[in-house]
Parts: structure tokens; sequence; C-alpha cells
């Protein structure tokens, strides 16, 4: 406590053992948490994964491969949580680009508003925005009914994979556009006048001055909507029917209802692994060299 | 970038005169097209919330979703049942201590990692980055299988048998929620002016009053953001709290999604629109407090949450 100018000597160890116990202290409760519910579950997870079932469900201890060849050979969950993660992806995207560039180049003084207009279904109940998709496009109040008293004709949007779709883009679409809107509100825009003063029309400028500017939040933002929609369960279970059956899915049914343990887990890890390839990858492509602004995960 | 800014008028106004008029006309249209799509996008966000509370208030007498007249009939049905009372009840339970626990841990945590080495600095990184990446339903059925494991390893041990209820729901909700707002603080720690804190220490302040009168101040926003993001995030959870919660527990989340499996009413739509609008208010509420902060500290008032949110 006497150190209080900046050459000051060598603190005294007794006021460096305090310092650090106090350092430990303030880390001790989070690092608790992460401890317990985060690392051992994770951890058990992977064990469980080379175990067998018990007879009356749950685990039982062995090593075995048969729960990840089982994954593999039973991988159609998974392939349809990758073709309806990467259409979500995509439509987030389509969706989401011409949004984020309009807030950045021509919102104006209304940019906040529109920022905030943006996170605030964001941070209500994500189970009460789905489950009101099933009153927009249902039979009796919503778009089929619309389109049955009009046309005549019947269409079934409710428990395919078109519904499941539509929740996806619509409960992830903000996390793909502030990425996208951060990038493109930093870009200098002195280069999009300069690249039309050399005689480039609109698409040569957007190809080659605001896409590549606007990379690294896209592939920020891509991966943002795509991990979580990875792992959806609540979409596909509400506005699916339970049909367009996904990874989140297959899990809940492995684990509460077939109480096969080390089968869930193995879909788990496979869940897991693909995650941490993605962002692996990710962090590469940040981090490749070039001077490349870096952009947080969250 | 100062210099193009002060040569860009004039080039503007050189330029304008000599734009042909059929260039203008398709500047035109691709103004109107962004235009016409924002407001679609924000009316495509806006559509299910402002359904849902329509819907509120459906005078209808069956369990239909037809219309059938304005009434707000369903809210004193909803208000008046009883599973919903206990739901909201239990809702609170856990997400009020959850709010105050995540809010301490990641404060806490976020003031301890300026002061730890490098390697602890990276190790509590990707363990923050992992709890908030890894898929809810992956964490909330590996928090399961770890829980009733060793429930059941207690159990044959001393013969006492732990059951899942609100603390095992409050246990999982922290660990989310400390994340949240570690992140939060530590990017508010991180713009934080430093110059301040060592002008304190010249003036012979001590370390203590150093934290309470300079920094904390600065970190308040963060922290009560942290705090109502917490409360919020908990009380509108659904797939943890469904694998994780015993019997006596269930929430609002857990009542809706079972009104929901079943069939669609309007006491489900009236209990939805209180519980968007509680929500709302909350953070109504915390923007207020954010905004009267920075004009008592006489800076300027900014987007307050959503800056703090979406700092980076």
């Amino acid at each position: 406590m006497t150190a209080l100018t900046g050459d000051a000597p060598p603190r005294p160890a007794g006021e460096r053992l305090r310092s650090g116990l106090l350092t430990s202290l303030l880390l001790l409760p989070a690092g608790l948490w992460y401890l317990v519910l985060l690392v051992a579950p994770l951890a058990i997870v992977v064990v469980f994964s080379f175990g067998t079932r018990a007879r009356n469900g749950g685990y039982a201890p062995a090593f075995v491969l048969d729960n990840y060849v089982r994954a593999i050979q039973k991988s159609e969950p998974f392939i349809t949580s990758l073709q309806m993660a990467f259409l979500g992806t995509l439509g987030c995207l389509l969706v989401g680009l011409p949004l984020a560039y309009f807030m950045a180049t021509r919102a104006g003084r209304r940019k906040g508003l529109l920022v905030l207009l943006l996170v605030v279904p964001f941070w209500t109940s994500f189970l009460i925005r789905t489950y009101a998709w099933l009153l927009i496009l249902g039979p009796d109040t919503g778009l089929a009914g619309i389109v049955l008293s009009v046309t005549g004709t019947e269409i079934q949007i409710l428990g395919t994979g078109i519904a499941v779709l539509i929740g996806l883009v619509y409960g992830y679409l903000p996390l793909m556009v502030f990425p996208l809107y951060v990038t493109l509100e930093r870009m200098d825009r002195t280069l999009l006048e300069a690249s039309k003063d050399l005689g480039a029309g609109r698409w040569a400028t957007f190809r080659q001055i605001t896409l590549p500017i606007a990379l690294p939040g896209l592939v920020t933002g891509s991966i943002l909507v795509f991990i979580p929609m990875m792992g959806e369960y609540v979409i596909p279970q509400i506005l699916g029917y339970g049909r367009t059956y996904l990874m989140g899915n297959a899990l809940v049914t492995d684990f509460l209802e077939a109480r096969n343990w080390p089968s869930g887990s193995a879909r788990a890890v496979f869940l897991i692994i693909m995650m941490i390839v993605t962002i692996a990858g990710y962090i590469w492509f940040v981090n490749r060299g070039r001077r490349t602004r870096e952009v947080s995960v969250l | 970038m100062t210099a193009p800014a002060v040569a860009r008028p004039a080039a503007g106004e050189v330029r304008r005169p000599t734009a042909r008029p059929g260039v203008d006309r398709w500047s035109v249209a691709v103004e109107g097209f962004f235009r016409a799509h924002a407001a679609l996008v924000y009316a495509f966000l806006y559509l299910p919330i402002a359904v849902v509370v329509l819907f509120a208030f459906n005078g209808t007498t069956g369990s239909s979703t037809q219309w059938g007249g304005f009434s707000t009939r369903w809210f004193g049905i909803a208000l008046g049942d009883e599973v919903v009372t206990t739901s909201l009840l239990n809702s609170l339970i856990i997400a009020i201590p959850n709010a105050f626990m995540a809010t301490a841990f990641g404060t806490m945590a976020a003031l301890g990692l300026q002061r730890a080495g490098r390697k602890v600095r990276l190790s509590f990184d990707v363990l923050t980055y992992m709890s908030v990446i890894v898929p809810e339903i992956v964490i909330a059925l590996s928090t399961l299988v770890l829980f009733a494991t060793s429930f059941n390893l207690i159990d044959s041990l001393f013969g006492v048998k732990p059951a899942f209820g609100h603390l095992t729901v409050i246990a999982a909700h922290v660990l989310f929620n400390t994340s949240l707002v570690l992140l939060l603080v530590r990017a508010r720690l991180s713009g934080m002016d430093r110059t301040l804190v060592d002008a304190s220490a010249d003036l012979f302040a001590t370390p203590w009053r150093t934290f309470r009168q300079i920094t904390f101040p600065q970190l308040l926003p963060a922290i009560v953001a942290g705090f109502l993001l917490s409360f919020t995030f908990s009380f509108d959870d659904f797939v943890i709290t469904s694998f994780v919660s015993g019997p006596g527990s269930s929430t609002l989340p857990l009542f809706i999604f079972g009104q929901v499996k079943r069939a669609v009413t309007p006491e489900t739509n009236a209990v939805a629109a209180m519980m968007l609008a509680f929500t709302l208010l909350m953070l109504l509420a915390g923007q207020a407090i954010l905004t009267w902060q920075a004009r008592r500290a006489g800076r300027r008032a900014d987007a307050g949450m959503a800056a703090i949110v979406t700092e980076r």
C-alpha cells in the first residue's frame, strides 16, 4: 500500500501473497461453476460415449466403440441438421445482408433506433416467438387458412421442413445482422466513391469493395447462426411437429426415451467435435496473417 | 480519414450535376428496394409478437384459435389458474437468485481476470466461450446426466437421494448467465479510463476506496445490464429448465410448452403476452436506469443496453 508511484520498489512478499489470494477468491465462484457444471458434464458425456446401455437404461461401464459406429450408421439426424442449418444460414444471409447494408449506409440518424429494434425481440422469449408461428402459418387463423378460403386449396406448412426453416431464419436473424452491420458500419465510405469515380458499376463496386470488406462479418454471422441451428430443439419440436428430425430431437430420444445414455453421448460428442472444428476454422480465418479486423464471437 | 472527409463535400458538389437521369432512376429503385426490404424485415421480426398479443385479447369461449371478438377475459382466467400462478412463482424463485449469483460471480471473475496471469486468463476465455457456444440442448442433457449419476452415487453412499428441483435449475442457469455477465463487464473494463485509477492511487486512496469510488461506478451500467439480462434469460429459458427441473419446479415456459404441444388456447396467449410485457418492462427499466446514470455522470446518454450488448 506504500507503492504509490510508478517506479516503486517490488512489493514485499506478504503483500504479493495477499494480492494473489484476492485474485483467486475473485475467480473462485465462476471457476467452480465452470468446473462442476461445464467441464464435468462434458467430460462425463465423453466417458459415457464409450460405455454400453445398462439393462434398465442409463450407463454401464465399458470401453467399446459401438456407439460411434451406430451414430455414423444412423447419421440421418446429423445430415438433416446439416442441411437445415445450411439452408437456415443461407436464408439469414439473404435476408440479413441487405438489411445490414441499409442500416450501415442509409439509415442516418435512425441507426441507433434500428439496432435497438433488432435487439428487443431477441430479448423476449424464444419459445413464445416460435409458437406464434403456429398461429401465423396455421389452418385456423393463419396463412394456410387464408389460402384455403381464397383459392380453395388446402396447403400444409406446419409440420414440414419449410415451417422449421422459417422458424430458424426468424429466430437467428439478428445474430447474422449484428456482425454484418458492425463491419459495414466501419467501412471507409470514400472507397465506394473512389470506385465510382474510377468508373466501376454498382455490381463491380459491391463485388470488389463491399463484399471483401463485409467478409469477416459475414463469416462471424454465419458461424453465430450455424452452430445453434445445428443443435436446435425447440423449433423442430413445435413448428415441425417433431417430424423434421434434427440432432436435438435425436439426442432427446436417445437420452430420455430410449434411455440409451452411451448412444446419446456419442451423438453429443459428434456435435461438439463439429462445433470445435467450425470454430477452429473460424479462428484460423480471422488470424490468417492479413490485417483482418478481429471480430469477437459475441 | 480526416483528409478525405474534408474533400468529400466538394467532390460531391462537382459530381452531382453531371449525373445522368437514367442513373438517377436506377438509384431511386435501389434506394426503394433497400427501404422496402428493411421495412419488411422489421415487420417479420415483430409480427409473431403482435399476433400473440392480439390473440391474447381473443374473446372466443372455445379452445380454438378462431377469432371471437375483443375481450380481456382470458387474462383473468390465466391469473386465476393455479397452475399459472404456481409456475410464475417457480419462475421467480429461480430467476431472482440466479440473477444475483450470476451477477456477483461474473463481475468478480471479470475483476479477477484483470489481475490474473496469462494462462488463467486463457483457460477462462475458453470456458466462457464454450459455455456460450455449446448448443443449449447438449449442455442441458449432459447436466441432467451428471446430476442423475451423482445423485445415484450419493444415494448409494449416504442413503439420501437429492432431488431435481429449484436448486438444480438455478445451478444450471447460473453457468450461462455468469459467462454473460463476465463478457459484459470485461468489455466495459477494457474500455475504461485507467488514468482515473492511477490518479486516485496518486491521491493516496486505498485500493478498496479506488474501487468503490472510481472503478465500480464506471462498471455499474454493465453490471445492471448483466443483472437484467440474467434475470430475463432465466425467466424465459425453456430447454435447460425442462431437463433439470423436478416435478415441483415447473416454470412458465414449461407451462407454455405443455399447452403448445396440445393446442394453443387464448389462455396460452394471455400468459405469453404477460410474459412479453414483463420482460420488456424490465429491459425498459434497465434502459432508463442506464440513461439516468449516464446523465448524472455528465456523459452523453448513448444507446444504453443495446450499446453495451452490441459493444464489440
